[in-house]
């Protein structure tokens, strides 16, 4: 973060705006999460999450990548949240979540591991010095391809094998016998 | 050109209205078309041609009353038909019609398109669901299996093209059609590709393009004869035109990606006009196609629609991806 943006811009200069967008993106996310936690009917959960990953993706689309940006509205949106909703739908439609205690954390002790978690993320967030980083390319697709298959082959390998656990996982799923 | 508050605004209003103004006209073709087809003659009382009966049916649905059944879930209710139209008229943002006539090129204008048609197919879902009716939900099921099964194909073959131009923006895979009529995407040999499948890859575009606006012969969302009327049954008054516009934009939307990814976008066969022509040119004859398809091809089943897809079109464009690749090595 560099020095022009710890200062507060004018509202009506590109930073300003910029920062407007910013801020309605990031409320639109949390809105779609609160909605997606709370809801008690299962497809309007289902929406809050649609709604949540728009959000995401319109974070991405604001720090300057627009392939991330896309890929989060046609994976995410396109492939998963109509996969969950297909899974629900198979249910009758006036099923209800349910929403009361369900484990020995419930009440008190979650508060306080709640507690505990918000505090220790707000004291990371505060106390790390964050380093401005350096628009490092253009965020093109060729490039992202790029540097995933050479600078980063390991994390592309590592994401695959997390696939193959899903699809094996899925399997054993279908294929138990009860 | 400067990005000023004035040029967003000019280009969104022209982007709503374009889409809704070949909405409302489509629709007039489209039963003037089936009119044609049937040996009748179709809207044709009001104005000369009938032309004046799109904003009048405007006029009617939007007088009418909203009704929300009871039981429904009130603002997902609401919120499908906007859900509809919405992800087309964002879809229209990156489309070039010409050299010029582009609101913003983005160097992902391929994925930005079928991003948020993705998007639509949620709209199908909250439609279907939340009016709490069974034939309304099952047709939505419907639809959205078709989506989703029909999207794969449609986004392999895709691939094949922009595996061929080498990048995901429109106006240059347009520019590399460019030329003569043999450069087009379409006709192989001839163009960058030298792919002799690549009427193939145009036949499943095409096709997937008609399953993925659920159009006939692959409207089984809309089939009146066993579900009432589809995921939209229970909508009335401007939700339903919504729906109907929706449609209609989707289209559209499909027709320039056709034209854009294998017929050259703008490019003109022999001169004459400038290149938008050519492009209105191309995309009113590809929508002047589907129509011509509804009208006269029966409804499939869903199975003989969810077979075609599964069985036929996805290995036929996979086979078509790893011949597409290997002629790029070879040549």
């Amino acid at each position: 973060m560099n020095q022009s943006m710890l200062t507060h811009p004018n509202l009506f200069t590109v930073e300003g705006m910029a920062g407007v967008v910013f801020l309605i993106l990031i409320f639109v996310t949390l809105t779609g999460g609160f909605i997606a936690c709370t809801s008690r009917r299962v497809v309007r959960a289902i929406a809050g999450l649609i709604v949540c990953f728009v959000g995401v993706a319109g974070l991405y689309f604001f720090l300057n990548s627009p392939f991330v940006s896309m890929m989060q509205l046609l994976i995410y949106v396109g492939a998963i949240a109509v996969a969950i909703s297909f899974a629900v739908m198979l249910a009758a439609p006036e099923e209800k979540k349910k929403l009361g205690p369900t484990g020995p954390l419930e009440g008190p002790l979650a508060f306080g591991s709640a507690a505990l978690l918000a505090g220790g993320f707000s004291v990371l967030v505060l106390k790390t010095k964050w380093p401005a980083m350096a628009k490092t390319n253009d965020g093109s697709i060729k490039e992202i391809g790029i540097r995933l298959l050479t600078e980063h082959s390991m994390v592309f390998e590592l994401i695959s094998i997390v696939l193959l656990i899903a699809i094996l996982g899925a399997l054993v799923l279908a294929r138990r016998e009860d | 050109m400067r990005l000023t508050l004035f040029n967003v605004v000019v280009a969104v209003i022209i982007a709503i209205a374009f889409a809704a103004v070949n909405a409302a006209y489509l629709v007039w073709a489209e039963r003037r078309g089936a009119a044609r087809i049937q040996r009748r003659p179709g809207p044709n009382i009001n104005g000369p041609f009938g032309l004046l009966q799109p904003p009048l049916d405007g006029i009617k649905l939007m007088a009418k009353q909203l009704t929300i059944p009871g039981g429904a879930d009130k603002i997902l209710f609401i919120a499908a038909p906007v859900l509809a139209m919405f992800p087309a008229i964002m879809s229209f943002v990156t489309i070039p019609f010409s050299e010029n006539i582009v609101a913003k090129n983005m160097n992902v204008g391929v994925l930005m398109i079928f991003a948020f048609a993705a998007l639509g197919s949620t709209s199908l879902l909250f439609a279907g669901w939340s009016s709490r009716n069974k034939y309304a939900m099952m047709a939505s099921i419907r639809a959205v299996s078709q989506t989703v099964a029909y999207e794969i194909p449609m986004l392999i073959t895709t691939i094949t093209v922009v595996m061929i131009a080498g990048s995901m923006d429109l106006m240059e895979i347009v520019h590399q059609q460019s030329g003569s009529i043999l450069s087009w995407n379409i006709f192989p040999l001839f163009g960058r590709s030298h792919n002799i499948l690549m009427p193939m890859s145009f036949l499943i575009f095409f096709t997937c393009t008609l399953a993925e606006t659920n159009r006939a012969p692959f409207d089984l969302g809309e089939a009146e004869s066993e579900l009432v009327a589809g995921f939209h049954t229970e909508y009335g008054s401007m939700g339903f035109g919504l729906f109907f516009m929706g449609e209609y934009a989707n289209i559209v939307i499909g027709s320039c990606m056709t034209t854009i990814l294998f017929l050259g976008g703008w490019g003109c066969p022999f001169g004459l006009f400038p290149g938008v022509w050519w492009f209105i040119i191309k995309l009113y004859l590809l929508i002047a196609t589907f129509i011509w398809i509804r009208w006269t091809f029966p409804r499939t089943t869903i199975y003989g629609l969810l077979n075609l897809s599964w069985k036929i079109l996805i290995p036929l464009s996979l086979f078509n991806l790893l011949f597409t690749a290997g002629l790029l090595k070879v040549f």
